[in-house]
């Protein structure tokens, strides 16, 4: 069967085109209208937010999932709902942020993996060697194909990996943030490889939220939020600020009051809402929470935190930005006592509590809204009662048994005091809508006694309601004398809420600025790098 | 609630559906009616009082070992050590019947021989789960292995050492057995039941105590489900694990009590004769509930013991290729069993 020709465009200029893509997970609608083009021998960058969609639509295009509709066409082919088998057939090679790589073979081992050349029913090791150092030479990708992949560095490593879908034939090549482990050399190379490969004939599709990037290396840039494509712009025509303001949207989700701020006006709000926003500890006050050269080392052994300073009074938000992946996620683990610290000192209340485990900070005062409320936050198939309980089941157990009537009641509390929906303490966590699950959460982590708070990406996922319901626990917990630290990587929730604001950039934390001194384009600054004056 | 119990009952009773079809186009296979065959087992078993005994016999000992592990997989540990945990268990408790002189009163005598039980088996259940916190070895690997060398252990103790002359068994232990059912009720004579099942069915309260109402089985549970939410909870995640696998271990070893205090009075070599293993079956049958343990050991006392009443029509092993089906189909629709061999496949990163 033909399909229905394309009639009013030239399909063989289209490498990709996707129209009204639609896919849910659960209640999460992470594509919702989707839609991205991208032309024959073109760079193209898609920019969002985390939890835009970005990562679904790749999934689709390189047939992991199937869209619940839309359509999609490859080199003016329908292809709607293909398998990945047949993406790779057609040429689409999609390199994943995380390798897959067997680590005890050889370089030209792994690109021939799948497809190995043959000669008399034994692997051509020869052959296969030849293959990918003539491939090598093409692209400009250097590598020595007899070296152990485990020995590779992770900038060699990913080159194997571009390698490995090239070998396989792919002329559309798409890259899932692929810079996120380069060091700043191992990016330069990178854009000289694609810059190659597109004029090779070759198509490239790019996902990253680094502006810089997007500017430095794309032709066009689609913009995503909330699972929707919301722009499509030409690289020559616009500026990291445009980009910006697409990615965090003008009249989003969120109150305009915050989009404004978001624009970097944040002058407006202390009229605007002056008792919650000029809250302004007087500097003689104990901080809550001190944190003096701290050291977190992360996967490998390198430093993931590294010599972080800083101090949170009561009654403030530190608001922490920056790009996933620089050690926000590390910083908060190892003061929540889920990560050991190994070297500087974490005090709370003037008491040093760098040795405490979970519990002895908890009890010490500290909460934590944990940045991945699946992994760390909810036990799914515990019902929102036993989890409203979680980490504080000491305090609920009487001579060895759990107080099944104080823990019914503290949910029954709960539930209505935080507005967790459907209001029945008795089903299973799983079963609420992400939002209500982190209103269960929250509920646990600051329906209690503390004095210091740790928000990571406090709304993640959750839909708009959720996120002002949260937003306004926040500030109310500010205006009751709690410190808190949110860390998130959505500007505009930073800037909103923030009293100061800090950058992490690979581990080390930038000077904390007053949000009023903040604007947008600083924060990009820091948070690309470009501009780093450390702390203290 | 209603609806968890459905949940709940719904592989269970699949599985049965799938073995029955299977069971009859065997016993059909062998030219005997199914209808004959399974009115012929139910006779041999809950309809009289000496086949009745036996299931209750043999159900007590299924019920520990499934209980042993049941908790291990609530704790995200699959413990396929019952096997040597059970003859352990039995081991210490003949040691300590041995020991003991008559005279002491059984009402203490009984408690310290089902202690030192627990004891055994709980000391063959630390060996993996020290292993496993300290080194990462895995529980799965080190319990099958440990078997060969606790049950080889046990033998060459009791072969060379310890054994009544002629035969591979300890001699009859001085204090601490437990009566038997037909001592109180005439019409169990003959059969092996023993005041163990009143054991079996105090352990059972406890430990669904224990797992569902006490803060201990809640941290448990947790680590069993979410190993990382746990540990954002304060819960001493390894700890945690080397307790389970103790308990699971002591359940295990609990067992033990029914055959060596309650039935022969001695330690034998090889009584252990796969009840371990088919704790595993237990407890998958019975979803890791400590009641649907008892009523799944139930079930499999009822095929083992059905299949000697059969016998005369169809070949007994019949009753294992049935137990065999249930388990594979429980196996494929219980949750608990695709999780792990989900977690099985992960892949090492590179």
């Amino acid at each position: 069967m033909t399909g229905p020709p394309v009639a009013t465009e030239d399909p063989a200029k289209h490498a990709i085109r996707m129209a009204g893509i639609d896919k849910s997970f659960g209640g999460v609608r992470a594509n919702r209208k989707a839609s991205l083009e991208v032309s024959t021998g073109e760079i193209h960058a898609i920019v969002g937010e985390n939890g835009a969609g970005k990562s679904t639509l790749m999934k689709i295009l390189g047939g992991l999932q199937k869209p619940d509709s839309g359509t999609m066409q490859v080199n003016g082919r329908d292809v709607t709902g293909w398998t990945t088998s047949d993406a790779i057939a057609a040429g689409i090679g999609v390199v994943h942020q995380h390798f897959m790589l067997v680590p005890t073979l050889t370089v030209a081992e792994n690109i021939i993996l799948g497809m190995e050349p043959v000669s008399g029913g034994r692997i051509d090791y020869p052959k296969a060697v030849a293959g990918v150092e003539e491939l090598s030479r093409e692209t400009g990708l250097a590598i020595s194909a007899n070296a152990l992949v485990s020995g590779l560095s992770v900038g060699e490593a990913q080159r194997v990996e571009i390698l490995k879908v090239l070998y396989r034939g792919a002329t559309i090549l798409v890259l899932d943030e692929p810079t996120a482990v380069l060091s700043p050399p191992e990016v330069k190379e990178l854009w000289a490889v694609l810059r190659r490969l597109r004029e090779a004939g070759g198509t490239i599709v790019l996902i990253t939220h680094r502006l810089d990037e997007v500017i430095e290396i794309s032709d066009t840039i689609t913009v995503m939020r909330g699972g929707e494509t919301v722009d499509r712009l030409r690289t020559s025509d616009t500026s990291p600020a445009q980009i910006a303001r697409a990615m965090v949207g003008r009249d989003v989700s969120l109150t305009s009051r915050e989009a404004v701020v978001a624009l970097g006006a944040p002058g407006e709000i202390e009229t605007e809402d002056a008792a919650a926003a000029t809250f302004h500890p007087s500097d003689d006050m104990t901080s809550a929470i001190r944190v003096t050269d701290l050291v977190v080392l992360g996967s490998q052994n390198i430093r993931a935190v590294d010599a972080v300073t800083f101090s949170i009074r009561p009654g403030e938000i530190l608001g922490i930005a920056g790009v996933e992946g620089n050690g926000q996620t590390e910083l908060i683990e190892a003061l929540a006592g889920l990560r050991p610290i190994e070297s500087g000192l974490m005090r709370m209340g003037g008491h040093d509590v760098t040795r405490k485990d979970v519990t002895g900070r908890r009890d010490a005062g500290l909460s934590h809204i944990p940045e991945d409320r699946h992994r760390r936050g909810l036990i799914l198939d515990y019902s929102i009662a036993d989890n409203l309980v979680l980490g504080l089941q000491d305090s609920y157990t009487n001579r060895g048994l759990l107080d099944g009537e104080r823990i019914a009641s503290n949910a029954k509390e709960q539930v209505a005091a935080f507005d967790i929906r459907p209001p029945s303490a008795e089903i299973p966590a799983r079963n609420l809508s992400g939002g209500n699950q982190q209103k269960v959460v929250i509920a646990r982590e600051m329906g209690r006694p503390f004095s210091v708070l740790l928000a990571s990406q406090p709304t993640r996922g959750v839909d708009v309601g959720a996120i002002e319901f949260i937003h306004s626990e926040l500030r109310k917990a500010r205006a009751d004398g709690k410190a808190i630290l949110l860390v998130s990587a959505e500007l505009n929730e930073v800037l909103s809420l923030s009293d100061r604001i800090a950058v992490m950039y690979r581990g080390k934390m930038t000077r904390v600025m007053r949000a009023s001194e903040v604007t947008e384009e600083s924060l990009g600054e820091y948070m690309m790098g470009t501009k780093r004056d450390s702390a203290a | 609630m209603r609806e968890k119990l459905e949940e709940a009952l719904y592989p269970p009773v699949v599985a049965l559906l799938v073995a029955l079809i299977c069971g009859d186009l065997l016993i059909m296979s062998y030219g005997q009616s199914p209808a004959t065959v399974y009115r012929l087992l139910l006779e041999g078993t809950w309809g009289n009082a000496y086949g009745f005994g036996q299931v209750l016999y043999k159900a007590t000992t299924l019920t520990f070992t499934g209980l042993a592990v049941s908790l291990g997989i609530r704790a995200g540990l699959f413990n396929v050590g019952a096997e040597s945990q059970l003859a352990a268990g039995g081991f210490l408790a003949a040691l300590l019947g041995l020991a003991l002189v008559p005279t002491i009163p059984l009402v203490l005598a009984i408690p310290l021989c089902i202690l030192a039980a627990g004891v055994g088996g709980g000391l063959v259940g630390a060996v993996p789960g020290y292993l496993k916190v300290r080194f990462g070895a895995h529980e799965v690997i080190v319990t099958i292995m440990l078997n060969f060398v606790v049950l080889a252990l046990l033998n060459w103790i009791v072969a060379g050492h310890l054994n009544v002359s002629e035969t591979l068994h300890t001699p009859e232990i001085r204090n601490g057995a437990i009566p038997r059912l037909d001592s109180f009720i005439p019409a169990f004579h003959g059969s092996a039941a023993n005041l163990s099942i009143i054991v079996a069915l105090i352990t059972t309260g406890l430990l669904w105590l224990y797992l569902f109402r006490s803060r201990r089985g809640y941290e448990l549970r947790a680590v069993g489900l979410q190993p990382d939410v746990a540990e954002y909870g304060g819960v001493k995640v390894g700890a945690t694990l080397m307790r389970a696998m103790v308990l699971s271990g002591a359940l295990a070893g609990l067992g033990g009590i029914n055959y060596v205090l309650g039935y022969k009075g001695y330690y034998e070599e090889g009584f252990v004769g796969g009840v371990g293993f088919l704790g595993i079956a237990v407890a998958l049958v019975g979803r890791n509930h400590p009641v649907g343990v008892v009523l799944a050991a139930l079930f499999f006392a009822t095929l083992s013991q059905g299949g000697l009443a059969i016998h005369a029509l169809v070949p007994k092993q019949l009753v294992e290729v049935l137990q065999g089906v249930v388990i594979l189909a429980v196996a494929m629709s219980v949750p608990e069993v695709r999780n792990a061999l989900r977690k099985a496949r992960k892949p090492v990163a590179a």
